[in-house]
């Protein structure tokens, strides 16, 4: 029954919607605090327990639902092939619902309650940066798969995604010989992988003697999905009669309704492209690319490679998932590539002890999906190509440029004066993640800076 | 007077110029037979730049099979075979053999590739494409190709342009194509002084972005040449900041008008009901997936349909968001009346189940709503650019908002609303059914919202988390313009968006945003009530 008499005024409805509002925006930032429980199985002795990380709802959940089944396919794999160190793996599940305090609590619960061998996990830079304490006070392992702003180098975790040198920087260099640009727009979400990037993009454009005048940074809200205005402004700095490319930064949701003012607008490739290194296959697998054709993405990873090792992966991957139209994309070879390492340098390790693991992993190398090796280095990232794409009206990406070789990575950037003279370098004696090379002396590795 | 005596003066000196170019443009048979021939093994290179040179080299090499060539290059039906010879499919699908334009019945399709392009090569295609079809028989399409002509500013595209010039018909064609001379002149180094402040002037009166960036992009000028760009540029900004401040209300009317539909139906819901609904934008989500449904569906059964498709989803969606609300409604929100704060809590747990329950039905990627041909594109007014499917949805917004207060007004079930909310027992008591009412208000307020899922699909994601980027707004909307005032919704939602877009290019998206709470915190605080208050008797309800 509907109440027969409300004591509801318009007064407190006016005081209420002020309510209404706060909670809303509180509900915006905390969405989904609601923890899936862990599949969480007694502990026992011959199980391996792999934790996995990610996000399976809230705004991430989009990117990140598919890095928890390509790992959970990674393991199904490998206990076909009889598990390691004899025993099984088994995964456990967690659900941090894209709240970045979340991802610590859970953290915290994976390696000291699931008492897990590894973790794989994380999407965005700030969640890698908030369970970070957690992995370096409970010496766990951390798997993190994705494209970031480098800068930090902890002797907990492997990155396996790309550094700014391997993605970023050969970008902006194809741009300036292929396209010949001469003005640059950054455009990017605000938050720290985007304004750190950025802040590399500047210094390496300036070291290249592109002007101030013919630089322009935007940062744009997580979820921005009006860009008229925004739009607008690019087009108008691009008609200073220098050919202009946009680099962006914009991550997440944010970037269909970028991709399709950008359509509407009659902004072609041609007239100014637009490069992206968080814009994938599965990212576009939700627009139409007619409009996108020819602009670009830099990645070390695109499902168009022809390799038999790619061909093989993408078919393990429908079958797993049982969708022919699923997409594969970069951070997914990037967890296929960390995922192999671990299970080498748990074998050369002969046991899952962090320490001896983290020691092991240091010069493991194993196929990636190009047709090449990649290896661990002793920064803890790992060697890659770098890939320029460009979109297809298929959603797919034509490769137009390969670096000849593997890219080393370059954790602190060179082209950062607080970050100039650091190098990690995780080997005995040295052990550091932030060593000065001039003045001998280590710095804190974890994010901070020197 | 003074242009056409310019213009004349200007067409006496090109064809002064005429015998130079018309050399180049027709070379000895002979030599076009090698031209092609290196222009088709560089196609067939593999290499981006090669293809670039061979692109161009065809276009001008006035040879009849180039446009043909070209436009199986653009149309990603030229193919190259592991010997690197050409093969382009008709549109018949029948193999030629590119070189001789000859069936080629014998060459089997799995052993071709096609011809893979990139940027800069697809410049190459442009400019190659417009000089060819500047004389093309459809009006139209040379407008077109002089337009790529006017960017590509190539100078061996001249002659053809005077041809197409001297015999055109067509006043906006010709429009175009003075303009690509113009562009075109400025680019070749014997261009004399008057042509050159002829062709200044000419960009000049055309005043765009493009004209704009080609003057700025001008090197090499005489001095006299130079400052006559220069001040060309100046006058252009001048006037493009003029139409800045109209394009700026123009985005801020989009704004408010998608800021209007995602709140138009809790103007409803909270304003005139009450109810707190925290699961409003999943309402719009639910809106937007059903828009997809019903294109899947259309795909799969009727393609002749899909323009319509999405006049079609409008009542569906409708439908669908208004089933889920009477549903919420009687099972849920009934029993939470007059408890505001447990009815807060309450959606917005049932909006994170919708989000989920969606999440899991259709998986957490987007889905892809295809945009009507109608919709696409942009028109051009004046110094403006108006996107055709923002021009829709304001013109869908002001329809809905209409639709919505004439249901309030002039239906019996507005009356019972209205009724019902200003004073309840009253209306009980003349034998209103009260609770069929409340769920049938509620069942509208989503269904409306519903609707703006509808619109929303063609500028936003469709995925779950679709209606949370709205709900904050939503509530923003209805509160500023004053709890149960469809018209303070309507003011409210185009101020906003307005403001919005004002502040956005000063003080960046972010700081923007920001900018907009506060004084918005400051005016509730001023006027807790909003913008329009109700007054008298409805307001004491």
């Amino acid at each position: 029954m509907a109440s027969e008499e409300t004591s509801l005024t318009r007064r407190t409805l006016g005081g209420l919607g002020a309510a209404a509002l706060t909670v809303a925006a509180i509900g915006a930032t905390k969405a989904a605090i609601a923890p899936t429980p862990a599949q969480a199985a007694p502990a026992s002795g011959d199980t391996i327990k792999v934790g996995i990380l990610h996000s399976l709802s809230g705004t991430m959940a989009i990117s990140e639902t598919t890095l928890k089944d390509v790992m959970l396919m990674l393991i199904e794999e490998q206990n076909k092939k009889g598990g390691l160190l004899g025993k099984k793996l088994e995964a456990v599940v967690v659900d941090p619902a894209s709240n970045w305090p979340l991802f610590a609590e859970k953290a915290r619960q994976l390696l000291a309650v699931d008492k897990v061998a590894a973790v794989f996990g994380c999407w965005t830079s700030v969640s890698r940066k908030s369970v970070l304490p957690v992995f370096e006070e409970l010496n766990g392992i951390l798997f993190y798969p994705v494209q970031y702003e480098g800068q930090e180098c902890s002797r907990n975790i492997f990155y396996t995604g790309a550094a700014p040198n391997q993605q970023a920087i050969p970008a902006v260099d194809y741009l300036m010989k292929e396209e010949k640009v001469e003005r640059w727009v950054l455009a990017g979400t605000d938050y720290v992988y985007p304004r750190t990037t950025n802040q590399i993009l500047l210094a390496y454009l300036q070291s290249k003697g592109v002007k101030p005048a013919d630089i322009m940074i935007n940062y744009t809200p997580f979820g921005q999905s009006d860009w008229q205005s925004i739009v607008a402004s690019i087009k108008k700095f691009g008609s200073a009669g220098k050919k202009t490319a946009v680099v962006s930064t914009i991550n997440g949701d944010a970037n269909v309704p970028f991709y399709k003012e950008l359509g509407n607008a009659g902004i072609k490739a041609t007239d100014i492209p637009v490069v992206a290194f968080s814009v994938g296959e599965e990212e576009l697998a939700g627009m139409d690319t007619k409009p996108l054709l020819g602009h670009l993405a830099a990645w070390n990873y695109f499902e168009s490679i022809d390799t038999p090792e790619n061909k093989e992966f993408i078919a393990t991957w429908h079958k797993f998932i049982k969708n022919d139209k699923r997409t594969t994309n970069d951070p997914m070879e990037a967890h296929y590539i960390g995922f192999n390492m671990w299970v080498k340098a748990v074998e050369k390790a002969g046991t899952t002890d962090p320490n001896a693991v983290i020691d092991a992993a240091i010069g493991v190398a194993v196929p990636n999906l190009s047709g090449g090796y990649s290896a661990l280095m002793p920064n803890h990232h790992i060697t890659k190509p770098v890939l320029i794409g460009e979109i297809q009206d298929n959603g797919q990406f034509n490769i137009v440029s390969q670096t000849p070789g593997l890219v080393v990575a370059e954790e602190w950037s060179p082209y950062v004066a607080d970050t100039k003279y650091l190098i990690g370098d995780w080997r005995k004696p040295m052990s550091c993640g932030a060593f000065n090379v001039k003045t001998g002396k280590c710095g804190a590795g974890g994010g901070k800076k020197a | 007077m003074r242009r056409l005596v310019v213009s004349i003066l200007l067409l006496l000196l090109m064809a002064a110029r005429m015998p130079a170019f018309a050399q180049q443009a027709a070379p000895p048979a002979a030599a076009a037979d090698s031209v092609v021939a290196t222009a088709l093994a560089d196609l067939g290179s593999g290499d981006y730049d090669r293809i670039r040179h061979g692109v161009s080299a065809l276009a001008f090499s006035g040879d009849d099979r180039a446009l043909a060539i070209i436009e199986a290059l653009d149309a990603g039906t030229l193919y190259v075979r592991a010997d690197h010879k050409l093969f382009l499919k008709s549109p018949s699908g029948a193999i030629l053999d590119a070189a001789t334009g000859k069936a080629a019945p014998d060459v089997m399709a799995s052993g071709l590739h096609e011809v893979r392009v990139n940027n800069p090569v697809r410049s190459a295609m442009d400019a190659a494409l417009g000089s060819l079809r500047l004389l093309s028989p459809d009006a139209a399409t040379r407008t077109k190709a002089a337009e790529a002509v006017f960017h590509s500013h190539d100078p061996r595209a001249l002659p053809t342009l005077e041809k197409a010039i001297a015999r055109e018909t067509n006043a906006a064609a010709r429009r175009r194509e003075t303009q690509a001379r113009a562009a075109v002149v400025l680019f070749i180094p014997a261009t004399p002084l008057p042509a050159r402040l002829a062709a200044i002037a000419t960009l000049r009166a055309r005043g765009d972005l493009d004209a704009r960036s080609l003057l700025d992009s001008l090197h090499n000028q005489p001095p006299e040449a130079a400052a006559a760009a220069h001040t060309a540029v100046a006058a252009i900004d001048r006037s493009l900041a003029l139409w800045g401040v109209v394009q700026s209300i123009y985005f801020g009317i989009s704004l408010g008008s998608v800021l209007l539909l995602a709140a138009a139906g809790l103007a409803i819901t909270f304003g005139v009901m009450g109810v707190i609904n925290m699961a409003h934008g999943e309402m719009v989500m639910i809106g937007a997936y059903t828009t997809f449904l019903v294109q899947q569906a259309i795909r799969a059964h009727w393609p002749d349909l899909f323009g319509a498709s999405l006049i079609i989803a409008i009542p569906a969606a409708f439908l669908v968001s208004g089933a889920v609300g009477v549903v919420i409604e009687r099972t849920l929100i009934r029993f939470l009346y007059g408890r505001p704060l447990e009815t807060l809590l309450a959606t917005w747990g049932l909006s994170l189940i919708l989000q989920q329950g969606v999440r899991t039905m259709f998986g957490p990627t987007n889905q892809d709503v295809g945009t009507p041909a109608w919709m696409r594109g942009s028109i051009d007014v004046g110094g403006l650019s108006l996107t055709l499917n923002r021009l829709y949805i304001i013109v869908f917004a002001i329809a809905v908002l209409f639709a919505l207060m004439a249901a309030l007004r002039y239906t019996a079930l507005g009356l019972r609303m209205r009724a019902v909310t200003q004073n309840r027992r009253m209306a009980a008591a003349m034998g209103i059914r009260t609770p069929w009412i409340d769920a049938l208000t509620f069942g509208l307020g989503s269904g409306v919202a519903g609707i703006a899922g509808v619109a929303l699909s063609q500028i936003d994601n469709v995925s779950p988390n679709l209606g949370q980027n709205y709900i904050i707004d939503s509530f923003m909307v209805v509160v500023f313009g004053g709890v149960g005032n469809l018209w303070g919704t309507a003011v409210a939602a185009l101020t906003l968006g307005v403001v919005n877009k004002f502040l956005e290019p000063v003080a960046g998206a972010v700081l923007g945003k920001i900018v907009v709470l506060v004084l918005l915190i400051l005016f509730i605080q001023r006027r807790p009530r909003g913008m329009f208050p109700l007054k008298g008797r409805a307001a004491e309800a």
